[in-house]
């Protein structure tokens, strides 16, 4: 399968296509798309074009007259050379020849430059169709892409998304003006210059024309043949710039293996492969254009022989001769566009088909018709009798039965084994999922009846994996709150004990982190996120997992720089440290789903159940409580 | 504690301002698009890489050459066919006919000439891409580790990628330059000698078009590259959204992005409208020149022929090469801009070839063997990365065959360093590292990498099945071995819970398995690697106790009859160690095992008796008040 990454290359920023090209699957039952479906979603485009109306009038009526003005060029040539031949004589005659001689060339002056200006409008207006639809389009899928609620993100490789983005996008623009504009340009000329050749000599006219049904079919199969090839070669280039990128990323593997040699064979083989075809589409290429070349210049010579004989014989003048070879270097192009034309159609429905796809697609998580604002009074979180099951795999669920509640003050601890739905929990209160049965409340609201907004304000999650924007520290401290003042960043990041590590970097929060910037490692990430999550102020906030890969001598102190905040609002400690949630109020052990034991960590010890064993399991084994886990009790 | 009051979160305040912290997508573009136009040392060495094909170059030349040839002379047949077959009064069949076949001969030759051109251009410059390509990679396996550290992978990827691709333009496009510059100066001679004087006035224009062209070009460059940069400016903020998504939800970010966007999109589409206005402005420029020399053509060189003083198919033949005079030079135009990108790529890919490799193979250098004893040894070593800060301090110790040396030591102690050196990633700046009783610089590299296998904090895993993931590049081992690696180090049972077992595809970095899993993975690829020592940098970060308990399980079976070396953090593991190296500042310290270290009362007995599960756990301040600084060693 190689339908993804398509388009004119050029446009688009390489790091995008690189991320593109690192993907092989696609939402894959837009790619079953018919032939119907197809022929809708070109209709859709040109439909899309009219809301330009003017634009598009511009370009159509200039595509119109452009065309109609070139086919001029050939026979004000032809009625010269005529003149030259007609008065053959010096004297009056001649001055008359000679004015008329002038006049033409006044003409053709201003037929070629008239020309000039239409197609500079032509390709002008055609041009800014596609633009202002791929800015409209831009931002259509923006939109969408932000909305798409995170079971359909789950389901979807951000390369496809991108792909979609950026080249699908690219193939739609281009449809006005490399499909729509030139399947005018290209039907005015071919077939008014047609008419124009057989009305004037039928005979001369079929034979000056025997070159455009083979250029024609030719240049349309090439083309779709290329873009076959073109989308296959995509495909294995995908596979050699993973192989490369995947030994450089991995080049301590490598090395430590010793397996260069090994390396350099998948390189040859990924390589060659691409290489392969690469000569394959260079051979397709060279062997039809050569012919089409071949065609049209024996055209062009049997019209020279029949047209030549034909004036000898008296039947046709030199100038019609002129005209008709002109004519023929001016059809030569447009004969042979009409495989670039039939690409570009080939190219915006498939493209398109996606596009739509994507943007057609319904939001799962979204306001209820009559949502409202969430009213925080109490601060009451309550989990009634929730059930939850992942919608691609809708059979199996993730969590049962599942009631608790807190107020605010609270911390709730979550431990479990891993895959026991702990962090689908998380997931729930926030609605990154809707759940499945029971329902989630918030001071006695039911979270799917409040806005997203208010919601979201509400509750925030620690994520596991703080994604990085790229720009300062600062910034992506402030992300959820852009406002905020310096005053307020610098405490939430001297809570997440984030503050000394700053200002020890040569441009303190200036530095830019993320893709581009200064990277970070694990830990440092996760306190970013606890900084940036303090920012938000919620009334509901929940740790999932989002201390793992900090020590346990730095989470102990952000867990009492914790306490400050944790007074105003419920605290959630998802967690398989025991060290970080044994302070809960409450702690919940979940394995498969289920809640199997709740209490305090000392009732849960003394209970002596699973809690029990993990807890030895972490405690080394013959020594009592270690000291830093019996400080923090204490405190 | 008084907060400032803010105002609410609201996404672009009602004066139309924008949140001051508020960005999307990174505005930072990477690099310079265009160099100098010509570099002769660049050319040079991209030359290196053409010489193999210089015989196919030669004959692609040569056809560039007959195509030229036959281009300019189809009109000139066509001239002589209209004066001396046609339009002469003593009509001519026979030369209409000679004149017919000279042009069948003209065409066939010109067919054969393209496609052979074609063919060969096309070829050569995908074959020196691919070499270019290859030449860079196989250069940066063996690069020193100190640059691959320092380098983005992003960035040696688009010199792998971007800046090679320019290079093929580049070779393709030089040819098409003699094509080019041949057809130019072959139109403007062959219009001289038919007619020297009207060769003159039609030419006048083209000095004209020359002018035009070189004020249009650098401000239309200017325009193209905005409307290229706001492109990936634009791309990126996308790119980042999506990647990004579960943080812009969860932080309600959505709408500030989207106004954020919106200002991107519309830049973008601003700077393609100019940059489409200045690509247009030309068409009308040189249809008026094709119109004015045409006009020319029509009115000096119309009236001479009606004097009699020109032949009719001269005229014909100036209206045919007017019409295809002002493509060599537009096309030439063009490629200055690509000659000026090729520069610009070219130096950057030389850069990376010519980044030294320090590290090679002595001449009559070793290769160590599997029967060797598989022990490691340090003597009186110093290594910096910068030799003027020493990592390592005189170290001297030696592991004995089947020995399990346990390395423990604060973060920047040398650990790592040390460990590198063994499997010789660096050169030490003084004293021997010995494997097998050899120093590692007399032992091939290949050798010394097979007897010692790594396993890096970091588990690092490839695209592909589960099993190639094992066995890696190991190919000679059976699925057995495979299965038999995993059965050892207890993945067998969660490989066998994936959907397609061990044929299970992984996905990027094996992103769908968990970090525990992951290091358990590349537990089983060192256990197939089968090597005599093993070198394991242990995962600080914090595993699940269900998959740490089977983890430590894995390590005592994969330390089975093996020398090991291993960088630890966890207690549990030093303890089982036989030996335990202390390592401080870049000095050995203490060296024993637990118990006579403990005995010692030293660092470690202090570390150990702070009673952290971890040695990484250890906060700062209690590290630092447990290890003598720097000032009093």
């Amino acid at each position: 399968m190689f339908a993804q990454s398509v388009g004119l290359e050029n446009t688009v920023s390489s790091d995008a296509l690189k991320r593109a090209a690192n993907h092989s699957d696609s939402l894959a039952h837009v790619n079953a798309a018919g032939w119907g479906r197809g022929l809708f979603t070109l209709v859709r485009i040109t439909h899309m074009t009219l809301r330009h109306p003017w634009q598009t009038t511009f370009a159509i009526g200039a595509t119109l007259i452009a065309a109609s003005l070139q086919l001029m060029i050939p026979q004000l040539l032809g009625h010269a050379v005529d003149q030259t031949q007609t008065a053959m004589a010096g004297g009056a005659a001649g001055k008359i020849a000679e004015t008329a001689l002038l006049m033409t060339a006044l003409i053709l002056l201003a037929v070629s430059i008239l020309r000039g200006l239409f197609t500079m409008i032509q390709n002008y207006y055609s041009e800014a169709v596609g633009h202002h639809m791929g800015y409209e389009l831009r931002l259509a899928c923006y939109e969408k892409i932000q909305q798409l609620s995170f079971s359909f993100h789950d389901s979807v490789h951000s390369g496809d998304l991108i792909t979609i983005g950026m080249l699908d996008l690219e193939g739609v623009r281009m449809y006005f003006s490399t499909a729509l504009v030139r399947t005018i340009l290209l039907t005015m000329l071919i077939g008014l210059g047609a008419y124009m050749l057989l009305s004037t000599d039928l005979v001369l006219g079929l034979v000056a024309l025997s070159f455009v049904p083979f250029v024609a079919w030719r240049s349309s199969v090439t083309q779709l043949r290329l873009r076959a090839t073109w989308l296959e070669l995509q495909e294995r280039l995908s596979v050699l710039t993973r192989v490369m990128e995947e030994n450089l990323s991995g080049i301590r593997v490598v090395r430590a293996f010793a397996s260069q040699t090994y390396e350099l064979l998948k390189f040859d083989k990924a390589s060659h492969s691409a290489l392969e075809l690469a000569h394959k589409r260079v051979g397709i290429r060279v062997t039809n254009t050569s012919a089409m070349t071949l065609s049209f210049f024996a055209a062009m010579g049997l019209v020279l022989w029949v047209g030549g004989s034909k004036v000898i014989a008296g039947e046709i003048t030199v100038g019609t001769l002129t005209s008709f070879l002109t004519f023929m270097t001016i059809l030569q192009m447009p004969v042979r566009q009409l495989g670039l034309m039939v690409n570009s159609y080939a190219r915006a429905s498939t493209c398109g088909t996606r596009l739509f796809a994507l943007l057609d697609l319904d939001i799962a998580v979204k306001d209820a018709p009559d949502a409202k604002d969430l009213k925080i009074s109490e601060g009451l979180l309550r989990f009634e009798d929730v059930g939850f099951a992942y919608p691609q795999v809708a059979g199996r669920p993730v969590l049962q039965h599942l009631s608790f509640e807190a107020r605010r003050g609270e911390t709730i601890g979550i431990v479990g084994p891993p895959g026991s739905g702990k962090s689908t929990i998380a997931h729930l209160i926030p609605r990154f999922y809707d759940v499945t049965n029971g329902r989630i409340t918030i001071d006695g609201q039911d979270i799917r009846d409040a806005t997203l907004r208010s919601l979201r304000q509400a509750v925030a999650v620690v994520q596991q994996d703080a994604f990085l924007f790229t720009t300062t520290i600062e910034n992506n401290i402030a992300y959820g709150d852009p406002w905020a003042k310096e005053p307020r960043i610098e405490r939430a990041s001297e809570s997440a004990q984030l503050h000394n590590y700053v200002l020890g970097l040569p441009m303190g929060y200036d530095t830019v982190v993320g893709e581009r910037g200064v990277s970070l490692s694990g830990g440092q990430r996760q306190r970013l996120s606890i900084a940036r999550t303090l920012m938000l102020r919620p009334a509901v906030m929940v740790f999932d997992d989002s201390t793992a890969a900090i020590d346990a001598g730095t989470e102990q102190r952000i867990r009492i720089a914790m306490r400050r905040y944790a007074k105003d609002r419920v605290t959630i400690v998802i967690a398989h440290r025991l060290s970080s949630l044994m302070h809960a109020d409450q702690i919940l052990f979940v394995e498969d789903g289920q809640i199997v034991e709740r209490g305090t960590h000392e009732n849960l010890l003394a209970a002596g159940g699973r809690y029990r064993a993990l807890y030895d399991l972490q405690v080394r084994p013959g020594d009592t409580v270690p000291v830093a886990v019996k400080k923090d009790v204490q405190a | 504690m008084t907060e400032e009051i803010e105002t609410e979160r609201n996404d672009v305040r009602e004066d139309g301002r924008r949140p001051p912290r508020a960005v999307v997508g990174s505005h930072r573009i990477e690099e310079e698009m265009f160099g100098k136009v010509f570099d002769g040392n660049i050319v040079g060495r991209i030359w290196t890489f053409v010489r193999p094909y210089k015989a196919q170059m030669l004959i692609a030349v040569f056809a560039v050459l007959t195509f030229t040839a036959t281009q300019l002379m189809i009109p000139l047949i066509i001239r002589y066919a209209i004066d001396h077959g046609i339009a002469t009064d003593g009509a001519n069949n026979a030369v209409l006919l000679h004149s017919i076949i000279a042009f069948a001969i003209a065409i066939l030759i010109n067919f054969a000439a393209s496609y052979v051109q074609e063919t060969i251009v096309g070829r050569v410059a995908e074959d020196v891409l691919f070499d270019i390509r290859r030449a860079m990679f196989s250069h940066l396996q063996r690069v020193s580790l100190s640059f691959m550290d320092k380098t983005e992978v992003g960035r040696l990827m688009s010199r792998l990628q971007g800046d090679v691709n320019s290079m093929q333009e580049f070779l393709e496009t030089s040819v098409l330059s003699v094509g080019d510059i041949t057809l130019l100066f072959g139109i403007v001679g062959v219009m001289l000698y038919l007619d020297f004087r009207l060769g003159l006035m039609t030419l006048a224009v083209l000095p004209v078009l020359f002018i035009v062209r070189i004020y249009w070009l650098p401000r239309a460059r200017v325009a193209f590259v905005a409307a290229h940069e706001t492109n990936s400016v634009t791309n990126g903020a996308l790119a980042e959204a999506i990647h990004g998504v579960r943080a812009v939800q969860s932080m309600d970010r959505q709408s500030i992005n989207f106004t954020l966007y919106d200002d991107k999109a519309h830049a973008n589409l601003k700077a393609h409208l100019t940059a489409a206005k200045y690509a247009q402005v030309m068409v009308p420029i040189v249809d008026s020149l094709t119109g004015v020399a045409m006009a020319l053509v029509i009115v000096v060189g119309g009236s001479r022929v009606l004097n009699q003083e020109l032949d009719v198919g001269v005229m014909v033949a100036f209206l045919f090469y007017i019409q295809r005079f002002f493509d060599p030079i537009r096309s030439l135009t063009l490629q200055y801009s690509v000659m000026q990108r090729a520069m610009a790529s070219g130096q950057r890919l030389t850069e990376v070839l010519d980044v030294p490799v320090d590290i090679t193979d002595a001449p009559n250098a070793r290769s160590l063997t599997a029967d060797m004893d598989g022990s490691v040894e340090f003597r009186d070593v110093v290594f910096g990365y910068d030799p003027k800060h020493p990592v390592l301090k005189n170290i001297s110790f030696k592991v004995k065959p089947g020995e399990t040396v346990a390395l423990v030591g604060p973060t920047g102690s040398g650990k790592s360093s040390a460990m590198a050196l063994v499997h010789r990633f660096y050169d030490t700046q003084h004293g021997q590292v010995l494997v097998g009783g050899h120093d590692v610089r007399e032992l091939t590299q290949d050798s010394l990498g097979q007897q010692i296998a790594m396993v890096l904090q970091e588990p690092f895993l490839f695209t592909g099945s589960v099993f190639e993931n094992i066995r890696y590049h190991k190919s000679e081992a059976t699925f057995e071995d495979v299965v038999e690696a995993a059965k050892a180090v207890g993945a067998h049972d969660f490989i066998m819970t994936l959907s397609e077992g061990y044929d299970t595809e992984l996905g990027e970095r094996g992103g769908n398995l968990s970090l525990g899993q992951r290091q358990l993975i590349s537990f089983a690829r060192a256990l197939v690697a089968d090597a005599k020592i093993l070198v394991l940098d242990e995962a600080t970060a914090n595993i699940d106790s269900y998959t740490e308990m089977l983890i430590q399980k894995a390590l005592v079976k994969l330390l089975e009859n093996r020398t090991g070396l291993v960088i630890a953090h966890r207690l549990a593991t030093i303890r089982e160690a036989d030996r335990i190296i202390v390592l401080q500042n870049g000095q050995l310290i203490e060296m024993g095992n637990h118990d006579q270290l403990m005995a010692n009362g030293k660092l470690y007995a202090k570390l150990y008796n702070l009673n952290y599960s971890s040695f990484d756990d250890i906060p700062d301040q209690e590290l630092q008040a447990a290890t003598p600084g720097e000032s009093h060693t």
